[in-house]
């Protein structure tokens, strides 16, 4: 039992010491590196968005759309689940322009991780609504309100807090798949980094900068959504 | 003889195969209170299900205050409802349930002020005012601003009530609306509709295990078996003397078990 927590302890020493010894100079690689991170965020807070709005309009034209606007949100989601997210950021940026259209490259990739993570999000969405106590409904029924009213002011309102948690993971998710569009010649963090190893050869120090910043970012999403969770959660126990 | 509040004309609901009301005719008088009682199964719920449109019926028309519900006229010829007419109608009809359904998200008083702001377009000072003498009414004036899951199930019923209310219905549904109450908070509730009984001029029907209030609050008694209504009478007629030998047994199972 005691020997899990000495374990970490020896790896985290041992990690912190070659990380002191060899870090001789690491702060002149920080400000370079932060640009990149806040490229990254900005990526990330906008694929976010653009996520959650996908999401959530796929999943209700999937549950609750007339044919075509059903069918519509089916191809969205498989689409985009189907394929992998760095053809799909390929595709927006290098072949839209052979249709004559040409987009920025942080539009593009606001757009195709949104887009990507989007399709996932909106299996999350309908799972959430799902999940409502159908006596929600028929308390909405009882007291005369149109479908969309109930949707909106009943329904949803509840599925939010179900849909908090998973959101978190597709959040994160999102943030690590930002080091594709180092690949658009967008310089987020992980293009920043290898911009730099390039140049110095300062691998490891360079790395474990990158590493802990990554990190540092989920971490903030993390407690964010959690907070989130609690604040969603505020005097409402499970509903019928 | 006046139009009844609500009429069932020939009423069948099928599961599949399963046929769970069987031609049904019931007329209720408005003002009328009438209790439902029957052995599960019987297709009791399914009475107040349907004439609150939670259900579709397979066959037959529900009337309304001397309207079709399910039905609307079209050239002269009765039609399936639409939303619209369905909407329209419904408005008559308040239900409470046996699990409460309040949102969970919404304090008591803005459980009460929901529907009367984004369904009939009451201005929210209005609402608010109304919302809180409902509450007051159901005792529950000092708990306006409590969420469902701080409130006893007694309270929560209760609050249930008092927001049914706030639309103004001419019918009121309750389906088994004590049995999912800790013994000691049946009486609150009960307190509640027999106020309601006494006050307003409701037309009432009633889903019930509670014989004992059945009795008392009821001016008829329907016992439902097998998808028909068996026997039906005034109260003290079908406790003291039923004539069908099914609700003589349904009677004495349940007496038994107290």
């Amino acid at each position: 039992m005691q020997l899990r927590p000495l374990a970490i302890c020896a790896i985290v020493f041992f990690t912190a010491g070659l990380a002191i010894a060899s870090f001789a100079n690491f702060r002149e690689f920080i400000p370079g590196l932060l640009q990149g991170a806040w490229i990254t965020v900005q990526i990330t807070i906008g694929g976010c968005i653009v996520a959650v709005i996908a999401a959530l309009l796929a999943a209700i034209a999937k549950m609750y759309g007339p044919a075509p606007l059903r069918w519509l949100a089916v191809a969205y989601i498989e689409l985009f689940r189907g394929t992998s997210a760095l053809v799909q950021l390929f595709w927006l940026f290098f072949v839209l322009p052979h249709f004559g259209i040409v987009l920025e490259p942080m539009s593009v990739a606001i757009a195709a991780l949104g887009l990507n993570v989007g399709a996932y999000g909106a299996e999350v969405v309908r799972g959430a609504i799902t999940a409502v106590p159908r006596g929600q409904w028929e308390a909405s029924v009882a007291l005369n309100m149109p479908r969309k009213l109930a949707l909106r002011r009943i329904i949803l309102p509840q599925a939010f807090a179900a849909m908090i948690p998973p959101w978190g993971n597709l959040f994160i998710e999102l943030l690590k798949a930002t080091a594709l569009v180092s690949l658009i010649t967008i310089s987020d963090l992980a293009f920043k980094a290898q911009q730099m190893n390039q140049t110095t050869f300062r691998t490891v120090e360079i790395f474990s900068i990158v590493l802990v910043m990554y990190l540092a970012i989920s971490i903030v999403i993390t407690v964010g959504m959690r907070t989130l969770e609690t604040f969603a959660a505020r005097g409402m126990a499970r509903g019928r | 003889m006046t139009t009844p509040m609500v009429k069932f004309d020939n009423v069948t609901k099928r599961y599949g195969s399963l046929t769970v009301l069987d031609s049904l005719n019931l007329e209720i008088a408005a003002n009328e209170k009438v209790a439902i009682i029957g052995p599960s199964g019987s297709g009791k719920t399914t009475v107040l299900r349907m004439l609150m449109t939670l259900e579709r019926i397979n066959d037959g028309v529900i009337h309304v205050d001397g309207e079709p519900m399910t039905h609307m006229e079209r050239n002269g010829a009765l039609v399936p409802a639409d939303e619209r007419h369905l909407r329209r109608v419904r408005g008559n009809i308040g239900m409470v349930f046996q699990h409460f359904n309040l949102f969970p998200h919404m304090s008591a008083l803005k459980n009460c002020m929901e529907a009367p702001i984004h369904v009939l377009g009451m201005p929210r000072r209005e609402a608010e005012e109304r919302a809180a003498e409902l509450l007051d009414m159901v005792g529950l004036g000092d708990k306006k601003n409590h969420y469902p899951s701080q409130l006893s199930g007694g309270q929560q019923q209760r609050v249930a009530i008092a927001r049914a209310l706030a639309m103004r219905p001419k019918v009121m549904l309750f389906d088994e609306v004590t049995s999912a109450l800790d013994p000691e908070l049946v009486g609150e509730v009960l307190q509640v509709i027999r106020k309601l009984a006494k006050e307003h001029s409701l037309t009432m029907l009633m889903v019930t295990h509670q014989m004992g209030f059945a009795r008392e609050f009821a001016d008829r008694v329907c016992f439902f078996h097998s998808g028909k209504i068996a026997e039906q009478g005034a109260p003290d007629k079908i406790f003291n003397d039923p004539q069908e030998e099914r609700t003589r047994q349904f009677l004495s199972a349940v007496l038994e078990a107290g």
